[in-house]
């Protein structure tokens, strides 16, 4: 037998990237078998223990529903109070990273070695970013945010224009307008987008030139050396599939609630956990074809369809709100957020701190405990791009579309907040109750053909969840067969179902709020990650150069 | 009668095809026939190579070295796909159009009940492509 099958006397590529020597082959801890007809091929400690781990977690969750929401619900609130200034330390960081990455020569090198060529166009590639990155939450707080940071949350101290009695205070109007739009913006522009290209490079660096396997661990090859093939790298991969797993189910199970409200206000469906569970189950189904059907054939095309209906309804929303209306808060949001993003990043010395806390640090914690999967994700699809355009292609376009559908969704409800309060449905659902489920449609009420842009709008939501679920469950699947991106079928098919059901146990055995305050307090571990991705990241990219 | 026999490898497997590569060497010694032996990986490392380059190098040894062992000629072609697991039946198929074969000869595992959920490699070769395909057990 020729040794062409076995993974000693590699050969250096030519003109390629800056191949690591290790003695690790992918897939030597994996266990390969057969369970009747399905095959299995499985990271040994990886998969066994984040399975049992999740399953530990469940039943905890549901055996002690109290200790876990009283725990969990301490826990997190906690680290996003003391920590804040590390979190929002550390993306100010993540942000200046990246596009001193743009800048420097370091961007020339590309992912894959010199000779690789692009695996996507840049429209599939858009597509899958932002469908696995960011779709539900523009959908959910995009109408919501806005109008919060106008009237109610006071970032950097900017007065809301409404009185104690309800009334508008003029003088305030147009900084609160601008701050509602810039607040906003700041927490879904450069910074997030920064924390998921920072992990998604370092995985893509690591794995398609350095020829590492294609797990979170292997950006840690410079730090760990070969400890990283041991049990600190396993601790890694297991964090990091708890946490998408977690992050996703409990995604999944709010976002079944939040559809569920939205076909009560349309159709008048009940609200109940019967449908909440049909919901998910519906959105797993259809998951599982996407999953069956493969990268290219189910989820990029099913991520496209999205950024087509998306787009269709941003459209509409622009132009029946008034186009120069939109374009005008347009520019705006960006002056704003161009003028208040220094103040706003700012970690420490802040009086703002309902704001800072409540929103700023507690997303930062959320998008850092979900940069695993979707970093994965990125990187997956991402091989043969220059690291300039990568990061040009994955921090600074997805954050002006992000900016520019705040400014529509945000931009039209604000203006039907300002200009007739109390008629508005949008002021009763976010200002005078706190009902962000309703948001969203509550400013479509106020936009003509109203039940046909709520049926788009819910259609929306459910599809991004089916595209975070599929793309989560290729990225888990990928991790605990060791990086390997050709495990057997069944595994995946497995992890998608999984992922449903604990998604519906948690809904029907109440501990989805625990569980989420529970991913979202990973982010602390994790933020410690990303930084030393970082110094990872750079390290390799000027061994690439040298080679 | 054949000229251009494709014979589809997996090179982290290539154990537990033995004789199917056999069959082919015979087959391709007895005809004349080139051997081109086709393998499909993903752009992320697997255990046989670092890079699709590297794989594409490895296979063409191991057609070198076949070729020498059965006393034929032999080619190598190697194809990436972003989702081998899903997509090989496919890759597979425009494998037998690319490379101008007139025969197939792969192995497939025993059929058993999952193949009446999801038809086998060798199953949906046999079935789609224009050529002779001789499956292996």
């Amino acid at each position: 037998m020729s040794d062409a099958t076995n993974n000693q006397g590699i050969p250096e590529p030519e003109g390629a990237a800056d191949i690591i020597d290790t003695d690790y082959q992918i897939g030597q801890d994996n266990i390969e078998t057969q369970i009747g007809p399905f095959g299995l091929d499985i990271h040994n400690p990886v998969f066994a223990i984040s399975g049992l781990a999740i399953i530990a977690f469940v039943f905890y969750a549901l055996a002690l529903p109290d200790q876990a929401g009283d725990f969990f619900g301490w826990l997190r609130p906690a680290l996003t109070t003391t920590f804040d200034w590390f979190f929002l330390g550390s993306a100010n960081i993540f942000v200046l990273f990246c596009l001193a990455l743009i800048v420097l020569p370091v961007g020339n090198v590309r992912l894959g070695g010199a000779d690789a060529t692009p695996d996507y166009t840049y429209i599939g590639w858009f597509a899958m970013l932002f469908a696995a990155g960011m779709g539900i939450g523009l959908m959910f707080f995009g109408v919501l945010e806005p109008v919060y940071h106008m009237a109610l949350s006071s970032p950097l101290g900017v007065p809301s224009p409404f009185a104690e009695d309800g009334s508008i205070i003029p003088e305030n109007v147009e900084a609160a307008r601008q701050m509602g739009l810039a607040a906003t913006i700041y927490h879904w522009g450069l910074h997030p987008w920064a924390i998921y290209a920072v992990v998604a490079l370092a995985l893509a660096l690591f794995s398609y030139n350095k020829g590492l396997p294609l797990t979170i661990r292997s950006a840690f090859y410079p730090i760990l050396g070969e400890r990283v093939w041991g049990w600190p790298g396993h601790i890694i991969d297991i964090l990091a599939v708890f946490a998408t797993l977690f992050g996703l189910a409990t995604s999944l199970g709010f976002g079944a609630q939040q559809a569920n409200a939205g076909l009560d206000h349309v159709f008048g469906v009940p609200v109940s956990t019967t449908v909440q569970v049909l919901l998910i189950t519906g959105i797993t189904a259809i998951a599982l074809v996407s999953v069956l059907r493969g990268l290219d054939g189910g989820v990029k095309i099913l991520s496209e369809i999205n950024m087509v209906i998306a787009a269709v309804l941003l459209l509409f929303v622009f132009f029946a709100a008034g186009a120069t209306n939109i374009l005008s808060d347009f520019a705006n949001g960006l002056i704003g957020y161009a003028k208040d993003i220094i103040p706003l990043s700012n970690p420490i010395g802040r009086e703002d701190t309902g704001y800072m806390q409540g929103w700023t640090s507690f997303y930062w914690a959320w998008w850092i405990s979900w940069s695993p999967f979707v970093g994965m994700f990125i990187a997956r699809v991402s091989r043969g791009r220059t690291v300039r355009e990568f990061v040009v292609c994955v921090l600074l376009i997805p954050s002006l579309v992000c900016i520019l559908w705040m400014a529509t969704f945000g931009g039209a409800a604000i203006e039907q907040v300002l200009s007739d309060p109390a008629n508005s449905a949008v002021k009763a659902q976010v200002i005078d109750s706190y009902n962000p489920p309703m948001s969203l449609f509550a400013m479509l009420e106020g936009l003509p053909m109203a039940s046909i842009t709520s049926v788009i709008g819910i259609v929306l939501v459910i599809v991004f969840f089916v595209t975070s679920s599929d793309s989560g469950s290729l990225v888990i699947d990928t991790i605990t067969a060791g990086g390997k991106v050709n495990a057997p079928v069944p595994q995946r098919v497995f992890w998608c179902v999984f992922e449903g059901a604990v998604a519906i146990v948690l809904l029907l055995g109440g501990g989805l709020g625990a569980l989420q305050a529970m991913v979202i307090s990973t982010g602390l571990p994790f933020t410690l990650v990303l930084l030393v991705m970082c110094v990872a990241i750079w390290r390799g990219l000027m061994s690439e150069r040298r080679a | 009668m054949f000229k251009r026999i494709m014979v589809p490898v997996d090179l982290t497997h290539a154990d537990k095809i033995e004789k199917a590569l056999g069959v082919a060497g015979d087959l391709a010694a007895h005809y004349g026939a080139t051997l081109v032996y086709v393998g499909v990986t993903a752009p992320a490392p697997s255990p046989v190579a670092h890079t699709p380059e590297e794989y594409g190098k490895k296979l063409a040894n191991f057609a070198a070295d076949k070729g020498i062992a059965h006393g034929v000629a032999a080619e190598s072609r190697a194809y990436t796909s972003h989702d081998p697991a899903i997509d090989l039946d496919e890759t597979l198929l425009k494998a037998v159009a690319e490379t101008g074969a007139d025969l197939v000869v792969m192995a497939s595992h025993i059929p058993n009940v999952a193949d009446y959920i999801w038809p086998s490699n060798g199953g949906a070769v046999a079935t789609h492509a224009d050529v002779t395909v001789m499956v292996v057990r």
